[in-house]
């Protein structure tokens, strides 16, 4: 049942071509809603603890191609949180008026190409759904997105392409020696160690790009602040964890030797990612690429926890993925739809001049409640993932441990700077920012007398959007064992665990 | 053998030849008296009428000869050799026969009616045809030397053909003088080849060239032989003809030469590296290079894929920068034959055909394009998307393809070809060329998403159309069709490997 969200996904991609544009929105919420019950559904009722196939058929049978899929609990966690923030993206997206059956179409191409990934079993069909994804993101960015939006679409899809590249030498090394393309099939052969040390990284690294590892994460801040505000969501929430599952479930799990070689270096990676994105965010003036920033050092937990290679650890980073997929996009969504579209600055500095916190209090109430689930305060969803990784470091990279408790910290720092700037600063403070910034500002906002004291209101769909994401992130918060009973048994089903 | 058992046998070429000669003839017949069409000269309204007719005619004409010789191939016996060699059908060669009689189909629906002198024009694309089809179907090297000479000189009249742009005629000559050129390179390298062997068949040249070591008279004269290949193909550094033969021409013929030209000549390639300097075949391996052939194609993928993605970066002509992606994808295309054996050969046959049709697919946008704002350059497709939403989808589906994304047939096609050439070289000795290429498709992203910004992003000025709707609605059911075969054997590749599989067993 779960193979469906794959094909009404794509089936409602196609249906947006040809009907009138009054429908679009209403079509993709239909879509992302059905695929949101679907995987729902299918946690209560379905092994989760094994790599289970649910589909099979012949593809290119003269090249050993089959189209397979197969779930366990790592991909079903995953499929969740991405039908999740694509429900929440539609939502906050229902006041796109600029050709929305475009906008819709490549949104639901990006989600269901993730949904394929996580999905596949096969791993010409992981790589047909991850290299799908590729050009959607760029087009939401060029065509619908802000800031910079040409140049970060581009950088965005580059860097996605050589991520590709790396992925495709790693995939025919992996095909061209074992003779098969089917994912247990592989896990189960015994590559040569030669093979091993240099696929490994060759194929960690280019699903990595995805995920954001140091120094190669630049694409990331940049895209993000550019996409429009579903776009970032997608992109946060989804398009960031297919880097860190192809990881996992191709490079870690098809290479185990190659990755205990590789795995300090992704390790000290990861914790550089953590803390040296932190201390970026904590200088930015845009607010979105604060967040962006935050996006990198989070996933930075999420390659350290895959890079403990045991069984906390790797749980913990998937958990992190589902937690961060929501948080990130309830940030973006803040960000870009409740502030941006109404503001149109997301300068730290002009922001503290408006007084949000009284002209838009439920936005204010939801950034409070992402700031805290993205700073790690128990009782969100990011804590006991984050904790749950910690305690797999602390078994093998002790050192990492305290100096990640320092990027914490940071982290901490940058998001309540943020919190405060854009909400709290409170009132007509005196300008802390450069005169000539105000220079931009459209007449209306240049001087503090006339201030738009009333913005828009604060939309239904944008409630109930962020009410879904928050209700996630807080749900998850409070009782982590509904995805860790699930994620555990399939992460102790994988062969690189270091017993 | 009589000569109706020859006749038999070489049904399709014969057919083929008839329609072009009945083409000329009612062309001849009906444009008595009219003056240079193209130039608007003010004619009387029944005579142009008449014209119109008559070219409508000519095209049914064309359009009913091609299908009788898809028909005529497939009612030909599944295997047959004639005179050692000089004609053989065998499923491999039907199989291409095809599909150029396929490509000469679409080409010629896509060829404006108001080219002056279209019959003449027609005919020439026919007698292409039948060049591709010897080419294709024979084994021999003389055959393969006519086969050449005349596709290159319909396709060099084909290029010049439009005598209102003064760029056609420079083209054309560049185009001739360097395919002459190329032309005497072949024959001065094939007539070393025969020295060396004794013989034209190429089963009976590898048979010679196996008892030999690779003398460097033998090297010279396999050398020579590519280098005329590679300018067929145009493959760096022999690729100096096409941006001006892509750009110069009249679209139609641009598409022809991309598409047709380069399936056969990657067919006859193959066959004559494969199967006639088998022996000699070398070893482009990095760490053990072997002197052969497959070292000077692997330098000429290598400086193709390199100098094709460089300079089309820079292109602002959607023609030229056609041309420089068509070096690159040579490039591509030569990992395959490198690579060698049955499945290189055949990730490159599959190759090569997406490739054909996505290109006259891409040609087909860029005549419309053309007809509405009369240029191609790539200001000239602003705001197509606006205009044609159909047309834009198309092209999007042609250029990712091109750039071998998912789930369209480039990027199987780069998978087969690179999984290929990967498994070929001992010890992963050809990774330095898959590593190549896919840098280059990284390269290449770059520009076919260019394409698709100005087409999807840009805002254009309102066009306006020149030509009539009907001939419009044709060339529109031909790019559809085209993007739908691109975007059906990306999803459904076995439908076409299945059957290059089975023909080179």
């Amino acid at each position: 049942m779960i193979a469906w969200t794959i094909y009404i996904t794509f089936a409602g991609a196609v249906l947006l071509l040809f009907l009138p544009r009054a429908f679009s929105r209403w079509i993709a919420l239909l879509t992302t809603s059905a695929t949101f019950a679907i995987s729902l559904a299918t946690f209560f009722c379905h092994d989760l603890a094994h790599f289970t196939t649910i589909v099979r058929a012949p593809w290119v049978p003269a090249l050993g191609m089959n189209y397979h899929l197969a779930v366990d609990g790592i991909s079903l966690t995953l499929v969740l949180v991405t039908s999740i923030t694509a429900v929440s993206s539609v939502l906050f997206s229902w006041d796109v008026d600029e050709r929305p059956n475009e906008f819709f179409f490549w949104l639901l191409l990006v989600v269901g190409g993730s949904f394929g990934v996580f999905l596949s079993a096969d791993l010409f069909l992981l790589f047909v759904f991850y290299e799908l994804v590729i050009v959607p993101k760029y087009f939401l960015i060029a065509i619908w997105g802000s800031t910079n939006k040409e140049y970060g679409a581009m950088k965005l899809t580059l860097y996605s392409f050589f991520g590709g590249a790396l992925v495709f030498i790693g995939i025919i090394a992996a095909y061209v020696s074992a003779g098969s393309l089917d994912l247990n099939e592989l896990a189960r052969f015994q590559f040569t160690p030669q093979l091993q040390s240099w696929a490994f990284p060759v194929l960690f690294l280019g699903f990595a790009v995805l995920a954001g590892i140091w120094p190669l994460h630049t694409w990331a801040p940049t895209g993000h602040v550019a996409a429009p505000t579903a776009g970032s969501m997608l992109l946060a929430g989804i398009v960031m964890k297919l880097g860190a599952y192809g990881g996992l479930r191709v490079a870690m799990n098809l290479f185990p030797q190659g990755f205990q070689m590789w795995r300090n270096w992704i390790a000290i990676l990861a914790v550089i990612g953590i803390v040296y994105a932190a201390a970026v965010a904590l200088r930015q003036r845009d607010l979105k690429f604060v967040i962006g920033y935050s996006s990198v050092s989070h996933m930075g937990f999420v390659l350290l926890g895959l890079a403990t290679a045991n069984v906390l650890g790797v749980s913990g980073a998937v958990l992190q993925m589902f937690s961060h997929g929501v948080i990130g996009a309830l940030l973006f969504a803040v960000a870009g739809r409740m502030i941006y579209r109404r503001t149109h600055t997301r300068d730290l500095d002009q922001l503290s001049l408006m007084d949000l916190n009284r002209a838009l209090p439920f936005a204010a109430f939801v950034f409070v409640i992402a700031s805290a689930a993205s700073m790690g305060i128990p009782g969100f969803s990011g804590f006991a993932a984050e904790i749950t990784i910690l305690i797999g470091v602390w078994k093998t990279f002790p050192v990492a441990v305290w100096i990640t408790g320092a990027g914490m910290v940071l982290v901490a720092a940058f998001t309540l700077r943020a919190l405060k700037k854009s909400f709290f600063e409170g009132g007509p403070a005196a300008p802390s920012g450069d005169v000539k910034e105000f220079a931009a500002l459209p007449p209306s906002m240049t001087s503090p007398a006339e201030r738009p004291i009333h913005l828009e209101p604060i939309t239904i769909p944008e409630k109930l959007g962020a009410g879904l994401l928050m209700f996630t992130t807080v749900a998850i918060g409070i009782y982590p064992k509904f995805l860790l009973d699930r994620i555990q048994p399939a992460v102790e089903a994988m062969r690189f665990l270091a017993r | 053998m009589s000569y109706l058992d020859l006749l038999k046998f070489a049904a399709p070429e014969a057919i083929v030849t008839l329609t072009a000669l009945v083409v000329l003839v009612i062309g001849l017949t009906t444009s008595r008296g009219t003056v240079v069409a193209g130039v608007s000269v003010a004619m009387p309204k029944p005579a142009a009428a008449g014209a119109a007719a008559a070219t409508r005619f000519c095209m049914l004409v064309g359009v009913l000869g091609l299908i009788i010789a898809i028909e005529a191939i497939v009612l030909l016996p599944s295997h047959a050799n004639l005179f050692h060699g000089m004609l053989v059908i065998s499923p491999l060669n039907s199989l291409f026969q095809i599909v150029c009689l396929v490509l000469a189909f679409f080409t010629v629906l896509l060829a404006s009616r108001e080219i002056p002198n279209y019959s003449e024009y027609l005919a020439i694309v026919l007698l292409a045809t039948i060049g591709l089809l010897l080419l294709v179907s024979s084994e021999e090297l003389l055959m393969i030397f006519i086969g050449l000479e005349l596709t290159g000189l319909s396709l060099y009249l084909m290029t010049a053909f439009d005598k209102t742009d003064i760029r056609s005629a420079e083209a054309g000559l560049k185009y001739f003088l360097f395919g002459s050129t190329a032309s005497a390179f072949t024959l001065f390298g094939l007539s070393f080849i025969y020295g060396m062997a004794g013989t034209t068949s190429l089963t009976a040249i590898a048979e010679g060239l196996a008892v030999q070591s690779l003398s460097p008279l033998l090297f010279a004269g396999i050398v020579m032989t590519l280098v005329g290949f590679a300018f067929k193909i145009a493959a760096a550094p022999f690729h100096l003809w096409a941006p001006d033969a892509y750009q110069g021409g009249p679209v139609s013929s641009a598409a022809f030469i991309a598409s047709g030209s380069k399936v056969a000549s990657f067919v006859v390639l193959g066959k004559i590296v494969l199967i006639g300097f088998g022996p000699v075949h070398g070893s482009a391996n990095w760490h053990a290079m072997v002197a052969g052939w497959s070292p000077v194609l692997a330098v000429l993928a290598a400086f193709s894929i390199l100098i094709g993605n460089l300079v089309a970066l820079v292109q602002t002509n959607l023609r030229r920068l056609l041309a420089y992606s068509a070096v690159a994808h040579a490039g591509y295309t030569l990992l395959g034959i490198i690579a060698g054996g049955r499945e290189g050969f055949s990730a490159t046959l599959f190759y090569t055909t997406i490739y054909a049709f996505t290109l006259i697919g891409a040609f087909g946008v860029v005549a419309l394009v053309r007809r509405e704002t009369g240029g191609d350059d790539l200001r000239n497709f602003a705001g197509l998307r606006a205009r044609s939403p159909l047309l834009a989808g198309c092209m999007a589906i042609f250029m990712l393809s091109l750039a071998g994304l998912p789930p369209l047939a480039g990027f199987f096609g780069k998978f087969y070809l690179f999984s290929a050439a990967f498994r070929a070289g001992a010890n992963h000795g050809l990774l330095w060329l898959v590593a190549l290429a896919l840098f280059g498709s990284l390269i290449s992203l770059y520009y076919y998403l260019i394409v698709l910004k100005v087409i999807f992003q840009t805002e254009g000025a309102e066009a306006r159309s020149l030509s009539s709707p009907a001939q419009n609605g044709l060339s529109r059911l031909t790019i559809v069709f085209a993007a739908a075969i691109v975007l059906l054997l990306g999803i459904a590749p076995q439908f076409l490997v299945a059957r290059i599989i089975a023909a080179l067993q």
